[in-house]
């Protein structure tokens, strides 16, 4: 009996010292990048001007570069890209597909398109704007819900809503796009796609609160999310409060997401990306949450270096990060429907 | 073979015939009167039948005929298009914009001004065409693969997903060409307003062409929508049918993005509006298609203009709008394998 367990047991702490060994490693990169964020510009300051100023030290030229330019923008990413990260990797987990995540079913455009009614037609302040925000991404969320429930419900016609809702959604951005007269390219790509360009210290508080308070819940439940993905019945009778656990799962991780979203616009394919990749990386049977909100971080900040500095233009983020999740998107429909998953 | 050769009586069809036919003509009545000035029908009548009558509402109404007759031929080509697509891939969820052919007719266009320096409708078809083709024989192509062939989801999917990557590109190719962005914003909203004489002359040869192909087709969809095995016994060449459709539907629907920028939702309306008066013969569908489609087009470029007003709202949000819950609505009633 004992012997038999043991194969187990041996394989599981190896599995789990892989997880903490790529963890790590994550946070390191992530760490390296939003350092940097911090050092490349226009003008490259070293490391040491940078800890001055972050310590509130007055370096001439670094303080207000660094200070009140790369900071808030390096912050802004961090942030956007735990809360694209985690709250991808609760959608996909808990529905048990990796299509259905926040950028596919349209969430983040619900979001999107909130955060531009309130700032194009209410003309209101921020924190009002975070709170339609928040409302639009709910009740996208209830919109898909209560549409694909029905007789006969699956994944596949969620998706399906999904996208039909965003086709609406993305409608209605561009025509308030429109109507505001602020047609300009800046405005209308952090809209529809993300973009960190401009992004100002007094806009993060709520972003960073929210993501504050949310992580912890999510992280509570992550048992309880890897059960769920073992189906309704296996949870049910393991203990877990199925609908409970998924409408607490739900609000947390669309607080976060609309969040971001009213920050930084929702950057594109993010959070379809985080959770496939740190799954890639941590393997089978683990809770993925922590890895893939740092490879959301990961991915964000890589990808707004690449934008900023790789070409002779400066792209926004949302474009570089769409660039690399759109094909990645095709990828693993070709592999479904190869397999015949969908 | 006795194929039921009249699924409906002609009077019926004849009646729904004519009932669309005075839909169209108050649709285009209304195109030419409304807008952010509105003219009234004594200056409507001199605008179109006395060309001596020299007045500035007139010379309005004389302009939005352009305008009229482009959103007539747009609205046609994308219904047939629409009604083509659904029948060669048995899907009723299939519409240009949705299937992300529009997005690569858009893609080539970007890349035709970015490098190539073209800018005029006759350069811009050309381009489109080839992206518009490209992108259908792809996307068809993955949504396709596996077991089950094309179903409503692979499909939307990857469109949606191809929409997606392409749509990054154009974005990359336009951000660090300010003048390329500017000429490409106006197109890609989707408008019938920049409609010219030109746009409509180079446009009508891929029209005429689009349609008389549908309208040839037609029969032999009929049989191959009996089934792939029973059309192939019924001696119908399948592939060569499918591909001789489909680049009708592509031509169609790529020749008018190119000119008038993407329009969505109009092929996935009108072919399911028809089906639900008239049933499901396509030799019935293909014309109905293109009128409803013309229909739907003018109705809502003239609300448009009226919503939008004193300026426009372009007609590519308006269809949009109301396409999208449509499309929901379809998509509640396919069926859905269980992922």
């Amino acid at each position: 009996m004992n012997q038999s367990i043991q194969p187990i047991i041996h394989n599981s702490r190896k599995r789990r010292q892989r997880t903490v060994f790529v963890t790590l490693v994550l946070f390191a990169l992530a760490l390296t990048l939003s350092a940097t964020m911090l050092m490349l510009g226009n003008t490259i300051y070293p490391v040491t001007d940078v800890i001055r100023v972050l310590f509130g030290e007055q370096v001439p030229g670094a303080s207000f570069a660094v200070g009140t330019i790369r900071l808030p923008r390096m912050l802004a990413g961090v942030f956007a890209g735990l809360a694209f990260g985690i709250a991808g990797t609760v959608f996909q987990t808990m529905l048990r597909n990796p299509l259905a995540n926040p950028n596919v079913i349209g969430i983040t455009t619900g979001s999107s398109a909130a955060a531009v009614f309130g700032i194009v037609v209410l003309q209101a302040s921020d924190t009002f704007v975070s709170i339609i925000s928040i409302i639009g991404g709910l009740l996208t969320v209830l919109a898909i819900y209560f549409l694909s429930k029905g007789a006969a419900f699956s994944i596949g016609r969620l998706v399906l809503v999904g996208i039909g809702i965003q086709a609406m959604l993305t409608a209605v951005i561009n025509y308030l796009l429109l109507i505001s007269r602020q047609n300009d390219v800046g405005t209308a790509m952090r809209w529809l796609s993300g973009s960190l360009n401009g992004v100002k210290m007094e806009t993060l508080p709520p972003l960073m609160i929210a993501v504050a308070l949310c992580l912890p819940v999510i992280l509570r439940l992550s048992r309880q999310l890897q059960i769920l993905e073992l189906g309704e019945m296996t949870a049910t009778s393991l203990g877990v409060k199925t609908n409970q656990t998924r409408v607490l799962l739900i609000v947390a991780s669309v607080l976060m997401l609309a969040l971001a979203t009213a920050t930084t616009g929702p950057i594109a394919f993010v959070a379809f990306l985080a959770g496939p990749i740190a799954k890639r990386l941590v393997g089978d049977g683990r809770s993925t949450i922590i890895p893939a909100a740092l490879v959301g971080v990961i991915l964000v900040l890589a990808a707004d270096l690449i934008g900023q500095f790789a070409f002779t233009a400066r792209y926004p983020v949302g474009v570089i990060t769409g660039m690399v999740g759109a094909p990645y998107l095709i990828y693993l429909l070709i592999r479904m429907n190869r397999r015949g998953e969908l | 073979m006795n194929m039921p050769k009249k699924l409906h009586t002609p009077k019926r069809f004849g009646l729904l015939l004519a009932g669309a036919l005075v839909l169209l003509v108050v649709c285009m009545l209304a195109s030419l009167a409304f807008g952010s000035r509105t003219v009234g029908w004594d200056e409507l009548l001199d605008g179109l039948f006395r060309p001596a009558v020299q007045s500035y509402e007139a010379d309005i109404v004389r302009q939005r005929v352009v305008r009229t007759v482009f959103s007539f031929m747009c609205g046609a080509a994308l219904g047939v298009s629409g009604a083509l697509m659904q029948s060669v891939t048995r899907n009723p969820i299939a519409d240009p914009s949705i299937l992300g052919v529009n997005t690569g007719a858009a893609l080539f266009v970007v890349v035709g001004i970015a490098f190539f320096n073209i800018s005029t409708a006759s350069d811009y078809i050309w381009f489109a065409l080839a992206g518009a083709l490209l992108t259908a024989a792809f996307v068809f192509g993955i949504g396709s693969l596996g077991r089950g062939g094309s179903t409503p989801l692979k499909l939307v999917l990857a469109g949606a997903a191809t929409s997606a990557a392409l749509s990054s590109l154009v974005m990359a190719i336009m951000i660090p060409r300010s003048n390329v962005m500017d000429q490409f914003r106006f197109w890609q909203v989707g408008s019938v307003g920049a409609g010219t004489m030109d746009s409509i002359m180079t446009f009508l040869p891929f029209f005429i062409g689009g349609i008389v192909i549908a309208i040839l087709a037609a029969p032999s969809l009929n049989i191959l929508a009996l089934g792939e095995e029973l059309a192939t016994g019924l001696g119908v060449r399948i592939g060569t049918l499918k591909l001789i459709a489909s680049f009708a539907g592509v031509i169609l629907c790529g020749a008018a993005t190119a000119l008038a920028g993407p329009i969505g939702f109009i092929g996935l309306l009108a072919p399911h509006l028809v089906r639900l008066v008239i049933g499901a013969d396509e030799r019935y569908i293909i014309p109905m298609s293109a009128l409803t489609g013309a229909i739907l087009l003018t109705f809502a470029d003239v609300a448009g203009r009226l919503l939008g007003s004193p300026g426009e709202l372009e007609v590519g949000i308006v269809t949009a709008f109301v396409g999208a819950p449509i499309l929901i609505a379809l998509t509640m009633k396919v069926k859905v394998r269980g992922v």
